[in-house]
């Protein structure tokens, strides 16, 4: 077997009789019209992938439309998989191999810039004899220009060798593709057999039957046909895995951490982990309230939180919004909230489906006055999972809202993270509804800390009434000056309070060197990847992951300090210098270098954009030859 | 002996609340205001019903009447503008235990909390919603109200309110699921008493609009209709039946099945008089918190159970040896 592991290696040896080679990793693309079950054949494959050991990364194509026009270019639906001899932290770069159902599909991926220029294709060819004259031109005068690109275009007869084991080729395409890829990556076809019984094991016999031999038939037909064959060698992960996206493992947590009040309003990127909550609390018990608007969902969080154990509200950017005033009112009534947030591009409508990071100022800084609130961000998919578990418990322990900040990148993507063993101490203890002291204050601030003890309803003797007006200690209407001033001061100590516990985040890389990347949220593996690879080009590199924004731990400050420049890499807008009319009395930097800019004093730049687009290592990487290169 | 007998008990409950269990702070509501008289009926009925003060909840929104739960011994949310009906709902899909009471002004209400209105009708969740109209913004000094009769001089319509008003029974008779409407003056205190109570014993949400006259701003808004021959007082088996006292001063009286929904609208219409009583009542609509009730208690083993079902449809388990061949 010939170790290949770079695409241009691939190329050259691609030529003459078929070899197995073997990659380091590679991604690959199923892209269709939506309904043709590009997601679901992508899915096993990743799937089939992590079973062989693989580290692997999933994310999803999707159209803003439910049913687009069907071959256009922006109406592609798909899947992206990236493939990896080692764990795999993010969605990687180009991709390597595409498996298109049709050439507009290709070229809305090809001209997004979301394929390598030599990338392989795989190309439904029903098109080029089809009835009608306009598709046929449009296939062949496509096929025509792809000619003068590097792309390595093979075309399949797809629905041809369909049709000579099902009647409607539609339904079952993507399954014979998913066995060509099996060939192409030398997959175990037991495994493959098994994801298909999997896939359809509530449809029982009738349908694993034909999808099982559409498979096979994909599988044969590439051995036969095809010139090339990889192989891409075990990451040696053998524990159990979960793979499941970032919605779905956000409202895993949300079952583990034992919340079971979620008040929703549908917006995308963030509904579907309602949906899966709602499914699963249909078991366990739970409610999923699918409120009047977003305002409501998050007053009914609250008020379910004021009556007991602490809810949850899963929303986007343009909920955020809305939520504003609710969010300020469980701050200054410290009532525990947890609230999650799947960023998606802004402002305003913005990009529904598509990755920003745009709501870190946001979070920190909205509703009017001083609002503490707690604001942290799961880097990974796994992260996801853990961070209702602990964010309920600090929205419990510090009486305060807590924002988690997830984003459209961690909510279709897909990573598998190593089966959780659930801990009851995940759950909060039953609430004590026995009686209060008389007199007891319902705000028994701690004078050092902020903090005291939540009374809640049914407990005898501690009536009161919580207020957003400004109160007293035993919740009364402030009407003297210094009352107010008492209870901000108490509301902010409990999030110092709350800083003390937070760890110094470790640097990647050496711990000083002339660059330091600084990231938060789902950037983490792509940010880390792009360090590895300018530390292999021989720059002093290293990168600083932050999963706790409002407050920061300790120690950032010194770590800062040990590097020549400090750069933020964030999906969110800043002002480009490229404008002339931008320049250091106007400069709008991105989120994060905001923050860091103001409370450490430094002068960290930022390197940010907004096309909405998951982020590629060697993006990183380029900017950063430009910044040695000067 | 005189056909007594001999071994008899009275039970008598280990608490008894008196009405100074459910006062707290003095009201600083204006000399004269409505609200004080709402106040008053409300804590005769938690003290007749003998509400214990600590299951009892009181949410409000912003205004002059969202102050009432600070007048309360009981708990009480003093939330936001607009938003009492969605955190009161919070409360109560929480806690099933909990007597749940809502206060809303007219601008909560039938203005910049309309949404949570026209909903709270159509979850019918087990709460009852006192609206204190008193037809005009008080506590932000006088701006029109969509409750504010046409003509009305505010300081946001100099020259006099442009539109007519939103007629908040009417609205809430005319959404689905609805199933308690009643309404009453501030200055009928036994009729309000009644009233509340009724809405209290009530399944469902209860809805009761209490006209309320606000002395400083709008004395003079209910001029047409303080007249007792200007109201007018739904009798009814099925619904209230006044006292004698009730049935001489207010000689305008009509019986009225609170079950006839249309009936219910047309007297919702009426501008002529003021139909005090139940409108409307309707036991059989489906209670959204019984509906998503959670019938059992979770224990950490079904919590864990669940997960595993869960991580189980998403398991992957590698094939030791990497790469296999067909």
């Amino acid at each position: 077997m010939d170790k290949v592991e770079t695409l241009e290696e691939v190329s050259s040896a691609l030529t003459g009789e078929k070899k197995k080679i073997v990659l380091k990793e590679h991604i690959v693309e199923i892209v269709s019209d939506a309904g043709e079950g590009a997601q679901k054949a992508g899915q096993a494959f990743g799937a089939i992938s992590a079973r062989s050991g693989n580290g692997i990364w999933t994310v999803e194509i999707i159209p803003a439309e439910i049913q687009p026009p069907p071959r256009s270019k922006a109406g592609g639906s798909g899947n992206r998989i990236r493939v990896g001899s080692f764990y795999v932290t993010n969605a990687g770069d180009e991709a390597d191999l595409v498996v298109a159902f049709n050439e507009q599909a290709l070229l809305g991926r090809f001209e997004s810039d979301n394929l390598k220029p030599n990338a392989i294709i795989l190309l439904e060819n029903k098109w080029r004899e089809h009835a009608d004259p306009e598709i046929k031109k449009l296939y062949r005068d496509t096929m025509e220009e792809l000619k003068n690109t590097k792309l390595r275009i093979y075309e399949v007869p797809m629905e041809r060798e369909c049709l000579k084991i099902v009647d409607n080729a539609q339904r079952g395409k993507n399954m014979w593709a998913l066995g060509m890829l099996c060939s192409v990556y030398s997959r175990d076809m037991e495994a493959a057999r098994n994801e298909i019984r999997l896939t359809f094991a509530k449809k029982g016999e009738k349908v694993i039957k034909p999808n099982i031999d559409l498979l096979e038939a994909g599988y044969d037909w590439a051995e036969k046909n095809l010139d090339f064959k990889f192989e891409i060698p075990s990451a040696g992960i053998t524990k159990p895995q979960i793979v499941v996206n970032g919605n779905q493992a956000i409202a895993l947590g949300v079952v583990a951490s034992g919340m079971d009040v979620c008040a929703m309003y549908p917006i995308t990127p963030a509904t579907s982990a309602s949906h899966f909550l709602s499914e699963i609390f249909e078991n366990v018990g739970g409610v999923v309230h699918q409120a009047e608007d977003e305002i409501a969902a998050a007053a009914f969080a609250v008020g379910a939180s004021y009556a007991g154990k602490c809810a949850v509200t899963i929303t986007s950017g343009p909920g955020m919004s809305l939520k504003t005033e609710v969010l300020g009112l469980a701050s200054m009534a410290e009532i525990p909230l947890v609230i999650v947030d799947v960023q998606r591009g802004g402002p305003s409508t913005g990009l529904p489906t598509k990755v920003e990071q745009g709501d870190l100022l946001m979070s920190v800084f909205h509703t009017h006055g001083d609002a503490p609130k707690i604001v942290m961000a799961p880097a990974t998919i796994e992260d996801c999972f853990y961070a209702p578990i602990t964010a309920r418990k600090i929205a419990e322990t510090f009486r305060m809202p807590v924002y988690v900040l997830s984003d459209a990148n961690l909510a279709t993507g897909q990573q598998p993270f190593t089966k959780p063993e659930f801990k009851e101490e995940w759950v909060a203890p039953p609430f004590d509804q026995s009686p209060v002291p008389k007199g007891k204050a319902p705000y028994d601030w701690d004078e050092e800390t902020g903090l005291s003890k939540r009374i809640i309803p049914g407990q005898p003797n501690g009536m009161h009434t919580v207020t957003g007006l400004a109160h007293s200690n035993m919740s009364k209407v402030a009407y003297e000056p210094k009352t107010n001033q008492d209870g901000c001061d108490s509301r902010s100590k409990k999030l110092a309070a709350f800083q003390k516990t937070l760890q110094t985040p470790k640097v990647y890389g050496k711990e000083s060197g002339d660059v330091l990347l600084v990231g938060w949220g789902s950037t983490k593996g792509v940010i880390e990847e792009a360090v590895d690879a300018a530390n292999e080009k021989g720059y002093a590199v290293s990168s600083l992951h932050l999963k706790y924004l409002q407050p920061m731990a300790s120690g950032i400050k010194e770590i800062l300090q040990n590097y020549k420049k400090v750069i933020t890499i964030e999906i969110n807008y800043s002002d480009d210098r490229k404008y002339q009319i931008f320049d250091e009395n106007n400069r709008r930097y991105a989120n994060l270098a905001w923050l860091l800019r103001a409370r450490y004093l430094i002068d960290v730049d930022n390197w940010s954009n907004v096309y909405g687009q998951p982020m590629k290592p060697h993006s990183i990487l380029d900017m950063l030859n430009e910044h040695f290169a000067k | 002996m005189f056909g007594i007998n001999q071994n008899c008990e009275i039970a008598l409950p280990d608490t008894y609340y008196t009405l100074e269990d459910y006062q707290s702070n003095v009201p600083r509501w204006c000399p004269g205001c409505g609200d004080n008289s709402i106040l008053t009926s409300v804590q005769r009925l938690c003290r007749d019903e003998q509400l214990p003060p600590e299951k009892t909840v009181f949410v409000s929104g912003i205004g002059c009447s969202s102050r009432f739960p600070h007048y309360m011994g009981t708990y009480g949310f003093h939330g936001l503008h607009g938003r009492a009906l969605p955190i009161a709902q919070g409360v109560k899909i929480r806690r099933p235990d909990l007597d749940v009471f809502v206060n809303m002004g007219d601008g909560d209400c039938c203005s910049i909390g309309t949404a949570h209105w026209i909903h709270a009708v159509r979850y019918n969740m087990n709460l009852v919603a006192l609206l204190h109209d008193n037809e005009i913004y008080g506590l932000t000094k006088m701006q029109v109200s969509p409750t504010s009769p046409q003509g009305l001089v505010t300081n946001t319509t100099p020259r006099g309110a442009f539109l007519k008003p939103i007629k908040p029974l009417s609205v809430t008779l005319g959404i689905s699921n609805v199933s308690f409407v009643a309404q009453v003056a501030e200055w009928m205190p036994e009729l309000m008493y009644d009233v509340l109570k009724m809405a209290y014993h009530h399944k469902g949400f209860s809805f009761v609009r209490v006209v309320q006259r606000c002395p400083h701003f709008t004395p003079h808004v209910f001029d047409n209709i303080l007249s007792p021959d200007a109201a007018l007082l739904l009798q009814h088996d099925d619904g209230l039946r006044s006292s004698d006292t009730m049935l001489k001063i207010y000689k305008s009286q009509e019986e009225h099945d609170p079950s006839n929904l249309n009936r219910a609208r047309e007297l919702a219409e009426r501008e002529d008089c003021l139909p005090v009583g139940i409108l409307y009542r309707n036991e059989n609509v489906e209670v959204y918190d019984e509906t998503r009730r959670r019938k059992r208690a979770v224990t950490h083993e079904m919590r864990k159970a669940a997960l595993e079902k869960e991580f189980s449809k998403f398991l992957v388990e590698p094939v030791t040896g990497g790469n296999g061949h067909a």
